[in-house]
């Protein structure tokens, strides 16, 4: 893996955008920017041939402060407007931003349906467990007894698992690390931004102004200790004593195989029809 | 570009930069006397003083102001791991090296 320093990072920013960023001291979103900058700069592409797009939210924030093609869409609509993109430009990379709210509840269908059809794209869910800039309403990704703005007794809704969703929905490449883990999450995003079909990485991240501070959880660095704590590779459940496993949350790649791709599909329709046409 | 230099008392360079482009830095700049000559540079502006950078930090060579924000209080113990670099995120600290052996600092 190429090391790729802050300056790199810098030089994928729009300085004329205010600095320093919106987002409040130690939240996560920052920490993953730079993290898909890194990863950007890693492979040497293209800059006029990737795309970033977002729908609204806090980690929605993100296309605004990255030197890119970059579009800032609706809520929940990102995925739509990346359908679109890819459908029009098959060459461009796509990747979306989203954050556990803005693709999992009011996008929820775009998810669904955009990992069903396996259009090639990469997803970056920026699971933060809370609607951070609404104010800290509870999302379908808040855990049991968690406090929120509108869960003030704790939260009793059950949860949705995005990567068993999304395997459930068709995905072709599903993986799950966190804002703590920089360099297992650089791999994941240049593997997912490579893989041809629909990818899609469920990223744990820390909100310490509402979510922590609702929660009790401590400052930035202890959010990012209980990343660092509860978290569980994939790789290495198999050896661990399932006592050792309890209340841990799994990482790594769920799933990679490759399936027929849909601007591929598309294409290969539209020229049999010319070929019937010709006739 | 004006670069105003004054030494403070824990002898770190603190380097103000005014350059026609609009990111302004005021940096820390503190060269390492171990094995490495390469400086940590902290962009004050930048930082909102979370302390991810000082807690993760391998060999605790970084400490806290009063303020809450980030100084190299052991340039020696720094070996230069990209850890702050990598989890900051306000993109305000690097302390890694660059193919020559010097740091990555502000162009």
């Amino acid at each position: 893996m190429g090391k790729v320093s802050q300056r790199v990072v810098h030089d994928f920013l729009r300085h004329d955008k205010k600095f320093p960023h919106v987002w409040c001291s130690g939240c996560s979103n920052g920490t993953i920017l730079g993290t898909i900058i890194r990863a950007i700069a890693e492979q040497n592409l293209d800059r006029n041939n990737i795309t970033m797009v977002s729908g609204i939210g806090c980690s929605s924030r993100m296309p605004v402060y990255i030197d890119l093609n970059t579009l800032h869409s609706l809520h929940g609509r990102a995925i739509a407007f990346a359908t679109g993109i890819k459908t029009f430009k098959p060459d461009m990379k796509v990747i979306v931003v989203t954050g556990d709210g803005d693709s999992t509840a009011i996008g929820g269908n775009h998810l669904i349906h955009a990992a069903r059809r396996n259009i090639d794209m990469t997803v970056i869910v920026v699971n933060n467990n809370i609607y951070g800039m609404t104010g800290g309403q509870y999302s379908p990704t808040t855990p049991d007894d968690a406090k929120a703005t509108t869960s003030p007794y704790g939260n009793f809704d059950r949860q949705f698992d995005i990567c068993d969703l999304v395997i459930g929905a068709g995905a072709t490449y599903v993986a799950r690390s966190s804002a703590f883990h920089t360099m297992e999450l650089q791999k994941m995003i240049v593997d997912a931004m490579n893989h041809k079909g629909f990818s899609i990485i469920d990223v744990i991240s820390a909100c310490p102004v509402i979510y922590g501070r609702m929660n009790k959880k401590g400052g930035p660095p202890e959010m990012m200790q209980a990343m660092r704590d509860n978290t569980v590779l994939n790789t290495a459940t198999a050896k661990l004593p399932p006592e050792k496993l309890e209340g841990k949350t799994i990482r790594g790649v769920f799933k990679n195989v490759q399936c027929p791709e849909y601007c591929e599909q598309y294409a290969k329709v539209v020229e049999k029809i010319k070929e019937t046409s010709d006739e | 570009m004006s670069q105003k230099v004054e030494k403070d008392r824990t002898g770190t360079i603190i380097r103000e930069e005014d350059s026609s482009e609009k990111m302004t830095v005021e940096v820390n700049e503190v060269k390492t006397t171990g094995d490495f000559d390469a400086p940590v540079y902290i962009y004050y502006n930048w930082c909102k003083k979370c302390g991810i950078c000082v807690a993760f930090c391998p060999t605790k060579c970084l400490a806290r102001k009063a303020d809450g924000s980030p100084y190299v209080k052991y340039p020696e113990k720094c070996i230069h791991c990209e850890t702050c670099d990598r989890l900051c995120p306000d993109f305000a600290i690097t302390g890694a090296k660059d193919k020559k052996g010097g740091a990555y600092g502000p162009k």
